[in-house]
């Protein structure tokens, strides 16, 4: 187990340079210049100019640039932003928001999602199987955009059971409403996954051996149809989080919510190279770490996969 | 469990059966209306007794069996008749006292040990939760003592382990070690060794029968295999299509079939009477067969197709931290196959026989030793000569269900090899797959049908079209019939037999069935561990086997010691 830990974190080692390149490139292909793009319709002095470019090394060309960026990042040394911010203060204002956000999002699709898959599956074909399914898949269709919008005026505005939007002080009860808005989408899809999977589980040959052994109807499904059926749930759930973790651009944006969607979306409209990056890496390192702790949860359910062979 | 012990207990008591099963039918509801799987069943089973039903899929018989555990699926219920459990009538009894039954006074013991264990928890788990269920003590020793009393070695370390470190024979033993952990009166058995190897087969039956003797449990066994039943129980039920034509002792019944059904039945039992299957003599031969195709077979030499040649194949076996140690799969077999036979190759699982078939198919590469077909050694086969070695050497393999794509029908599933070898055109291709479907006797109307609406039997049989669909001189039928009913299974070794006498076939066939050795094959080659321990003509073989594991294998052979009058033999 310790080997495969260990070969899998050596493995972040070429994906981490491989996506730091690719953003790295793409961002430096983008049309246009940042620097005259800060002053809008006024035209700084030529010297002014310079000073910035070299300042953020966009007189390189670049591979130097990367390299630089490369030299920095292992000095933890993220640089400052076109707003000359240290560019790891916002980094460390933007990330514990969106954590919290994702964390809230993905209690929520997971417990409804799996409650409600669990018993739309054991009452396949039945009323609350059809309803939940209907309405899963109006939630599905809708885009997150108006869902977000819609909630935000009938809870937030007219009902007022939750603050219509975050601004600067987040904390977990402000981001209940985003959170629901973020998770209900996946939260469609738990439930699907969860209810096909119980569903198959159910006419499995050892469900049936479980009940004539004389288990009550609770136990067989607690014991054998739930924990085999969470399997590929909690591969979804797994990836799910590295998404959510990536911040939802849209939702973070309806809420105001200042996490990390809202900051590299700025960034990304400022063709600010650094910030971009330096969120990139993160992600990166958030990725791969979730997907490691949901290989290994996969290996606590299910003990026939074993990773040392 | 003898018939002995029941004349006793008839003797000694007025003895109220444990089972009394009347007029029962069973009614499905599906798609298309409601069908009736069960139509009027009747059976009685007596303490002590073991009563076998005996049947071909879709006869009813574990319909009928999961009915008396009240396990039927849940668009199936009981439609009339009584299920008597020791005078209590559970037919249609509340779910609260089915589950109060099963298990202390019902056990079962499922078909597939693969299937039937949860793969998520370690065995004595899953022995645990039954004694906690129905109230009995299930500290470690307990479950522990029920593992070993089923003839599990080491139990309660085996107990710490989960299925899929258990072979199939001990997956089997520790359901059977649930099956009878709570002392139940009546144990239903549904074909509870047909996924296994002969010899396993023979000592977990034993095992069995000495279990429920002791503890004297009655016995409801589900099989499909008439000499099985005959061997192990009292009584047998024969059941056809939902009904029961006959019941009656087993013996009487197996030397004396009444009903045309049960005739049928033990006509086509693989036993160890029957001779290789003498196709021309057997049919009325057609004046079509005899043109052209039989002619050129027939003038075939008996060159020898096939030579292998001290044939190694090792694995390596990791052992922790780098190391690793040899595993011979396959250790120095040499045999030859001459072009036109049929050699059989048996033995139990792990013995090797499959790895030899999967390297004659050059699907895994030998360690050591040559593979020599038609006079070239196939190792140095690539590109170009690989893909014609191919076209000339086909598979068919065990099971119809898992070796036909589901999202190709029939017609693509045949012309997929004259696609991928491209032969002829569209037209030609079309006309070839209607041929062959012709062949295997199946009607060409099923070209637009799937997989999943054929039954297996007609599944194997559109395996066999795809395997002839390149004209193969070499056929490696890997446990071709294991998977089919004995009266499906006598049809396609009819088939098979017919197809090599018409195109002059060379079989290579894989098997842990002796019986259909006997009725299929010219040579036989006996493996064991790796090693090829005895070989030679079939019926040197079977009549003086030299090996005392051939000795072993022919003696496992259900219902081998009953002598049948020569008549239905």
């Amino acid at each position: 187990m310790v080997r495969f830990i260990f070969r899998r974190l050596l493995q972040v080692i070429p994906v981490f340079l491989g996506t730091t390149l690719l953003v790295y490139y793409m961002v430096f292909a983008l049309p246009g210049d940042p620097i005259a793009a800060l002053f809008g319709e006024r035209q700084p002095p030529q010297s002014v100019i310079d000073a910035l470019r070299a300042q953020y090394n966009l007189d390189q060309p670049f591979w130097v640039q990367y390299g630089l960026f490369l030299k920095n990042l292992f000095t933890f040394n993220l640089g400052v932003d076109f707003t000359q911010q240290p560019i790891a203060a916002a980094l460390a204002r933007a990330f514990p928001v969106t954590a919290m956000l994702a964390i809230e999002a993905l209690i929520i699709q997971a417990v409804f999602g799996i409650a409600f898959g669990v018993f739309a599956g054991l009452k396949k074909g039945k009323l609350f199987d059809s309803t939940v399914l209907v309405v899963s898949l109006l939630v599905i269709a809708v885009p997150t955009f108006v869902l977000g919008f819609v909630f935000q005026l009938i809870f937030g505005v007219q009902l007022g059971w939750a603050k219509p939007t975050v601004g600067a002080n987040a904390d977990w009860g402000n981001l209940i409403l985003p959170a629901v808005v973020l998770g209900l989408v996946s939260f469609a899809y738990v439930l699907r996954l969860t209810r096909a999977s119980v569903s198959e589980n159910m006419n499995a040959d050892y469900v049936r051996t479980a009940t004539a052994k004389g288990l009550s109807r609770p136990r067989v499904v607690i014991a054998h149809i739930l924990r085999n059926s969470l399997i590929p749930v909690v591969t979804y759930l797994g990836a799910n989080l590295g998404g959510l973790m990536g911040g939802a651009i849209v939702t973070e944006g309806i809420f105001n919510v200042p996490g990390v969607g809202n900051k590299l979306f700025q960034a990304i409209q400022r063709s600010e190279g650094p910030t971009i990056v330096a969120i990139v890496s993160v992600l990166v390192l958030v990725f791969v770490i979730t997907n490691l702790l949901v290989d290994l949860l996969y290996a606590w359910l299910d003990p026939r996969i074993r990773y040392d062979q | 469990m003898t018939s002995a012990n029941i004349r006793i207990d008839e003797a000694t008591a007025p003895v109220r059966p444990i089972l009394e099963i009347k007029d029962l039918a069973i009614t499905f509801k599906t798609g298309s209306g409601e069908v009736k799987a069960v139509k009027n069943a009747h059976l009685t089973i007596m303490p002590g007794e073991t009563v076998a039903i005996v049947g071909e899929s879709g006869s009813g018989k574990s319909t009928t069996a999961l009915a008396a555990i009240g396990l039927l699926p849940n668009n199936g219920r009981v439609s009339g008749g009584q299920i008597l459990l020791d005078g209590e009538d559970i037919a249609h009894a509340p779910e609260k006292r089915m589950i109060e039954l099963r298990g202390s006074h019902i056990g079962m013991v499922p078909q597939d040990p693969m299937s039937n264990l949860n793969p998520v928890w370690k065995i004595g788990y899953q022995v645990r939760e039954t004694l906690k269920a129905n109230g009995r003590p299930d500290g470690p020793e307990d479950v522990a003592r029920v593992l070993a009393e089923a003839g599990l070695p080491d139990a309660a370390r085996r107990a710490k382990q989960y299925p899929h470190e258990f072979s199939g024979g001990m997956r089997q033993r520790a359901l059977i070690a649930i099956g009878l952990s709570c002392q139940p009166k009546l144990l239903i058995a549904d074909e509870p060794t047909s996924a296994l190897d002969v010899t396993v087969q023979r000592r977990i039956l034993d095992h069995l029968d000495k279990m429920t003797t002791e503890l004297g449990t009655s016995v409801l066994l589900i099989t499909h295999d008439l000499g099985l039943a005959a061997e192990r129980a009292d009584k047998v039920i024969v059941m056809y299509q939902g009904n029961v034509v006959e019941a009656g002792p087993s013996l009487e019944l197996l030397r004396n079939p009444q009903h045309p059904y049960t005739r049928r039945l033990v006509e086509s039992a693989p036993s160890l009477a029957s001779r290789r299957i003498q196709v021309a003599k057997e049919q009325g031969v057609e004046a079509e067969d005899l043109l052209a195709p039989v002619a050129v077979a027939k003038e075939r030499s008996t060159d020898e197709i096939l030579q292998i040649k001290n044939l190694r194949k090792i694995y390596k076996l990791r052992q922790g931290l780098g190391q690793t140690s040899d595993f011979a799969a396959v250790d120095d077999v040499s045999f030859t196959v001459k072009r036109g036979t049929t050699t059989a190759i048996v033995g139990e699982s792990g013995s090797g026989k499959s790895t030899v078939a999967k390297m004659v198919l050059q699907l895994e590469k030998p360690t050591e030793g040559q593979i020599v077909f038609d006079g070239v050694d196939t190792a140095g086969l690539k590109g170009k000569d690989l893909f014609k070695f191919r076209r000339r050497v086909q598979p068919i393999f065990q099971d119809p269900y898992g070796s036909l794509d589901p999202m190709y029908n029939i017609f693509r599933t045949i012309e997929e090899p004259l696609r991928v070898h491209k032969i002829g055109n569209a037209a030609s291709r079309e006309k070839k797959v209607r041929e062959l479907l012709d062949q295997v006797a199946l009607p060409q109307s099923m070209m637009q049908r799937y997989p999943n609406e054929l039954s297996g039997g007609q599944r194997q049989r559109i395996a066999i079209a795809r395997a002839l669909a390149l004209d193969p001189e070499v056929i490696i039928c890997d446990e071709a019939v294991s998977a089919l009913d004995v009266l499906v299974q006598a049809q396609v070794l009819n088939l098979l037999a017919d197809l090599q006498d018409n195109l002059g076939l060379t079989y290579l066939f894989i098997t842990h069935d002796l019986a259909v050795v006997r009725q299929i094959a010219d040579h036989v080659c006996v493996m064991e561990k790796g090693k090829l321990v005895e070989t030679g003509s079939t019926d040197d073989v079977f009549d003086n086997p030299r090996e005392a594991y051939t000795q072993a294998l022919l003696d496992a052979i259900p219902g081998g010691s009953l002598l049948l009058p020569p008549a239905v033999a």
